[in-house]
Order: C-alpha cells, then sequence, then structure tokens
C-alpha cells in the first residue's frame, strides 16, 4: 500500500482554495492521473450508493440526535423538548455508569486475551515447517462462525445440567452459575467473546510475520541467539502496525459486536447480569421504550466510535509515511 | 533453517484443540438424543439419531419457532448472504469507479459523506433505523433485509484502494480506442477486478449471513426468518420445557455455521488475501 486511505490534503492550503477545489472538483491529490471530464455520468455511477446512504445511515442518525433532545410519550402522543436532560439522566444514572465500567473492563480483557493468544499461535504456526497448513486450516475455520451461534454452543458448555465447563468448575468445588451470578456471567462472555476472535488476529498476526523478508529473518538468527530476544528485539516492532490496527479493530469488536453472543447469553433478562453500552441501548429502545434516553445513549457512543475511527486513520496515515 | 520443536506443536494443539473442540462436540452432539445429551453431556463421538433430528429440523413445521421449517430460514439465511454480497460488490465497485477515474464538482465532499458512514456501525443508530424501516413500510421484506447494510462504505474503500492500483496507462490506451467510460468499466475494469471480486464476495456472504441483530428487528414474520433468528426463537421456547431440546439447537446452529465455514475453508488462500490486503 503506497498511498494514504483518505485523501489527505496538504497542510499549507486555505480554507478558501480547499472550497474552491471541492467546487470545481480538482484535488490536491486526485486520484489518477487521467480522468474522464463529464458533468453527468459518475453522478449515474454513485447514486446508488449514495441513495442508499442518505436514506439509510444519514436520515437514521438525524433523527438519532433530534430524537435525543426529546421525552417521547410512551403512550405515543407527542413529544415533549427536554434539552441536555436524556444525557444528564444517562450520564448520571449509576446504572448506566456501571454498565460503561463493564464495557471497558470487558474490551480491556478481551482485547488483552485474543490479541496474545492470536499472536502466540501466529508465531508458533510460523515457526513450525511439518503441518503448518493443517493448524492455519483448522484455527481460521471457526472465523466463519457466527457469533450468535458462538453464544449457543458456548451456552451449552456452561449450562447448569450438561455443561462440560459446569462440570470442570464443580471438581475444584466451585458452583458455576452463568446468568445468576454476575462474574460467572461476565467470565462466560469473555471466553466466548475471546474464542470467537482469535481466529480473526491470528490471520493478521500470521500474515505480518510472512510479510518479514528472509534475509531479516536469517540475519536475526545470527545476531540473537535467544528466541526470546529476538522475539522482542526484531519480531515485535515489525508487527507493531499490526498489532495497532488490530487493536482497534478489536475494540470495535468487543463493543458492537459481541452483541449476539451477550444476547444469547443473557436473554433480555438484564437483572443483575453484566452487559455493553451497546446492549443497553437495545434494552431500553426496544424493550424499555425510553426512545429519547436510548437515543441520547447512541449520540454518546457515537462519539465514542468517532474517536476511535480518527485514531485508526490517524495511525493509517503515519504507518503509511514510516512504514 | 530450524529444528522441529515439540513445545511449538504443543502449543499449536491446544490452540486448536480450544478453538475446535467445542465445534466438533456441537456436530457429534446434535446426532444424538435430547435424553442422551441430558444425561450424559456432550459427546465427541457420533450417535444414531442424527438422521431423524436433522430431518425433523429441516422439515418439520413448528419444530421450534411455530410456523418455520430449517429448511426455509436456510433459503433466507442464503438469499441474505448471497444479496447483500452482489448486492454490495455492484454497489461499491460504482461509487468507487466514480470516485477514482472522474473528475466532477463536488466529488470530494461527496467522497466523505460516503466514507462517513465507516464512522458509525449499525449497532449504534439501531432505534432510528428501526423508525425509519417502518416508516417506509420495509419490515418483513428482503429489501429491507439487506438494503440498508448496504450503507457502510468498506466495499467502497476496498475496491477504491484497488482501483487506484490499476496502471494508468490503462485508461489512456482505452481513450486513444475510443472507449466511452462505461465501455471502459464494463469491457476493462470489471474483468481487471475479478480476483479483487471474489475476495470481498467471500467476506461480504459472511458477514451477511452471520447478521443477527438487523434480522432480529426487521422480521416478525415467521417465513422472513433467517438461520441466525432462528437462534434467538429456539431459546425464547427453551424457558419452561422439562429436557429442551439440546439435540435439535445444535442441529440449528452447525446448519448456520456449516456454509459460512465451507466457504471460508475452500476459498482460504483468496479469503486471507482478500481480509488482510483490504481491511488495512
Amino acid at each position: 500500500m503506497t498511498d494514504t486511505p483518505l485523501n489527505m490534503v496538504e497542510a499549507d492550503q486555505t480554507l478558501v482554495t480547499r472550497l474552491r477545489a471541492w467546487w470545481s472538483g480538482e484535488t490536491a491529490n486526485p486520484a489518477k492521473r487521467v480522468q474522464f471530464d463529464r458533468p453527468l455520468t459518475p453522478w449515474l455511477f454513485l447514486l446508488p450508493q449514495l441513495a442508499v446512504v442518505v436514506i439509510f445511515f444519514y436520515w437514521p442518525s438525524v433523527q438519532a440526535v433530534t430524537s435525543s433532545f426529546y421525552l417521547e410519550d410512551p403512550f405515543g402522543f407527542g413529544a415533549t423538548f427536554v434539552g441536555m436532560e436524556n444525557y444528564a439522566d444517562a450520564l448520571n444514572s449509576s446504572e448506566y455508569l456501571g454498565t460503561a465500567a463493564f464495557t471497558a473492563f470487558f474490551c480491556v480483557v478481551v482485547t488483552t486475551l485474543a490479541l496474545g493468544i492470536g499472536l502466540l499461535m501466529a508465531v508458533k504456526a510460523d515457526k513450525v515447517i511439518r503441518g503448518a497448513e493443517s493448524y492455519k486450516t483448522l484455527l481460521i475455520s471457526v472465523y466463519a462462525i457466527a457469533p450468535p451461534v458462538a453464544g449457543l454452543i458456548g451456552m451449552m458448555f456452561f449450562d447448569m445440567h450438561m455443561g462440560p465447563l459446569k462440570d470442570l468448575a464443580a471438581f475444584f468445588g466451585y458452583d458455576l452459575k452463568v446468568g445468576i451470578n454476575y462474574w460467572d456471567t461476565a467470565t462466560a462472555l469473555i471466553v466466548i467473546a475471546v474464542w470467537k476472535q482469535i481466529p480473526y488476529n491470528f490471520i493478521f498476526f500470521l500474515s505480518g510475520l510472512q510479510s518479514v523478508p528472509v534475509s531479516v529473518r536469517e540475519a536475526a538468527l545470527i545476531d540473537a541467539q535467544s528466541g526470546w530476544r529476538r522475539f522482542w528485539d526484531i519480531t515485535l516492532p515489525l508487527l507493531a502496525p499490526t498489532a495497532f490496527f488490530l487493536l482497534v479493530i478489536n475494540i470495535t469488536y468487543t463493543m458492537f459486536d459481541t452483541f449476539p453472543i451477550i444476547d444469547v447469553i443473557v436473554k433480555d433478562k438484564p437483572a443483575n447480569n453484566p452487559m455493553t453500552l451497546v446492549y443497553k441501548v437495545y434494552l431500553d429502545g426496544f424493550k424499555g421504550n425510553d426512545i429519547g434516553g436510548s437515543s441520547a445513549q447512541s449520540v454518546i457512543l457515537m462519539g465514542v466510535v468517532a474517536l476511535l475511527t480518527v485514531l485508526q486513520f490517524r495511525f493509517l496515515e503515519r504507518r503509511v509515511h514510516y512504514g | 533453517m530450524q529444528k522441529i520443536k515439540p513445545f511449538d506443536h504443543l502449543i499449536l494443539i491446544l490452540g486448536v484443540l480450544f478453538l475446535c473442540a467445542p465445534v466438533v462436540m456441537a456436530l457429534m452432539s446434535s446426532t444424538h438424543a435430547a435424553i442422551d445429551i441430558h444425561s450424559n453431556g456432550l459427546s465427541l463421538l457420533p450417535g444414531g439419531n442424527g438422521i431423524e433430528t436433522y430431518t425433523k429440523v429441516l422439515t418439520h413445521r413448528g419444530g421450534f419457532t411455530g410456523d418455520v421449517t430449517g429448511l426455509l430460514m436456510l433459503r433466507n439465511s442464503l438469499i441474505m448472504g448471497l444479496g447483500f454480497a452482489v448486492g454490495k460488490i455492484a454497489l461499491s465497485m460504482m461509487a468507487a469507479y466514480a470516485l477514482v477515474y472522474f473528475r466532477f464538482r463536488f466529488a470530494t465532499l461527496l467522497f466523505w459523506a460516503i466514507f462517513a458512514t465507516l464512522l458509525l456501525p449499525l449497532e449504534v443508530r439501531i432505534m432510528p433505523s428501526y423508525q425509519v424501516m417502518s416508516e417506509l413500510h420495509l419490515l418483513n421484506t428482503y429489501t429491507g433485509l439487506i438494503v440498508p447494510l448496504l450503507a457502510s462504505a468498506t466495499g467502497t474503500f476496498f475496491f477504491r484502494q484497488f482501483f487506484r492500483s490499476v496502471p494508468d496507462e490503462l485508461l489512456e490506451a482505452a481513450r486513444i480506442d475510443g472507449a466511452g467510460p462505461v465501455k471502459f468499466f464494463i469491457d476493462i475494469l470489471v474483468p481487471l477486478s475479478k480476483t479483487m471480486m471474489a475476495a470481498i464476495f467471500i467476506i461480504m456472504f459472511i458477514y451477511g449471513w452471520n447478521q443477527y441483530l438487523w434480522p432480529l428487528l426487521m422480521t416478525t414474520d415467521e417465513s422472513f426468518y433467517t438461520l441466525m433468528r432462528g437462534i434467538k426463537s429456539i431459546l425464547q421456547v427453551w424457558v419452561g420445557s422439562q429436557i429442551p431440546d439440546y439435540n435439535e439447537a445444535f442441529a440449528l446452529a452447525v446448519l448456520a455455521m456449516v456454509p459460512p465455514v465451507a466457504v471460508v475453508v475452500i476459498f482460504q488462500r483468496m479469503f486471507i488475501k482478500g481480509l488482510t490486503e483490504s481491511d488495512k
């Protein structure tokens, strides 16, 4: 990859020249040296995508922001403007803050474990010669399993009556009660979420490792005798861009894509069970009918995601310069 | 270069066991009877009830969702996966083509307008999205299931990257030969993108097939249920029954995971290439 993902406009351009360029369609850094110069054709090509984006992205997003300032009547008789009240309610509620704290904890634990185990597997799979392909196929196949299916299988493993993990805990004298005990449920969620995410991290780490040139590997082999030193001083720095990319992806995954896992394990019964912020948006909006509150939570989450994405693009930009 | 170390294999085998054992046990348990699973737990060996269970899950009406059969859900999942993948490729290739190969007014503005969709995943705006869909009367339709998911710009992003790496000389040559924009797109760019299209098709098919939250909200009519939606239903029936139909739940899980896993394993190389080269 040789170019930045988003057309980064050079810094010395003033706002006026930039606006003028927007108007005329000329960018400082056009995608192609030669381009077609037709007024209408590009619009025809863009139209389907634009229509979908406007109807199914901008319309609901704007609606989320507006309804976050209103208090909807539960019986459908109009809405009252309440200003920032929905936000204040959310941020002052101990339940919301508890959910936010759990989401943060969940993110840290799942990301650390999934990245750590994925990296370990990738390093080992990169080393072995015999059977490398079979290991790869087996490890990757789990990637395609849908989160709700993972949740269902996980639920069976933690089941009260026949779950092997319940038996294992009982063997050590612990009574595992997933769905009833807060931390037991949290443990189940973490195990399933990590299980589902390892293959993804594995694929990326392995392809990162395999793109290290043979000459670098051989030089490293001569310079550093101990495998650990080689890993710390050479492999890990070379993997840093991949690792950072995966970090952002894994955080997004734990925040949003774990929704089905939580839904399968917690099953709409939030009483004393851990959940993430996204799940709370869903519960408050669809089960609790609190549209204003749910929208305010959505907008807060939008802020968090926007921050994460900016971080990701920042990093991508830098990676291109030094990578 | 290096000698074989049993320790490395040990770690890999442990990893494979951790990842694959649950899948194998789900597969094997689905061939046992519910009572058998209830009393003996999950098993690693096939049982004798497989044909019976799968026939029931696939064809029996009212198995767990009242009106819907496994075959119907399988068909709906397939429609969802294929429709999403095809729609995504068509829309995003066209949009990326316009953005890369044309000089026109507002190009940069449109570029940002489309790419801003990468900022907000669907999960964040489910409530208002649902309201918009019900205003448009798109609940319980295939259009409502598939089209809103196309709003994310991931595919456009991949194709834009790819088109930018296509040599400029191709366009110059085509123009000398008198090819217009449509001809250039269909006769040169599309055939050139075949590998990229295949890779993105695999990723998008799995993404569409595995959708959970959106079908959950969009479909109340059981004839539109996908397999993922069926999993939700089977869990709702669960509560209250003496011995839950573990075998049928596992059979449903197996049905839901076999197609995407098969696609990944068969097209492994293409899939990895698509994933690692386009996601970054």
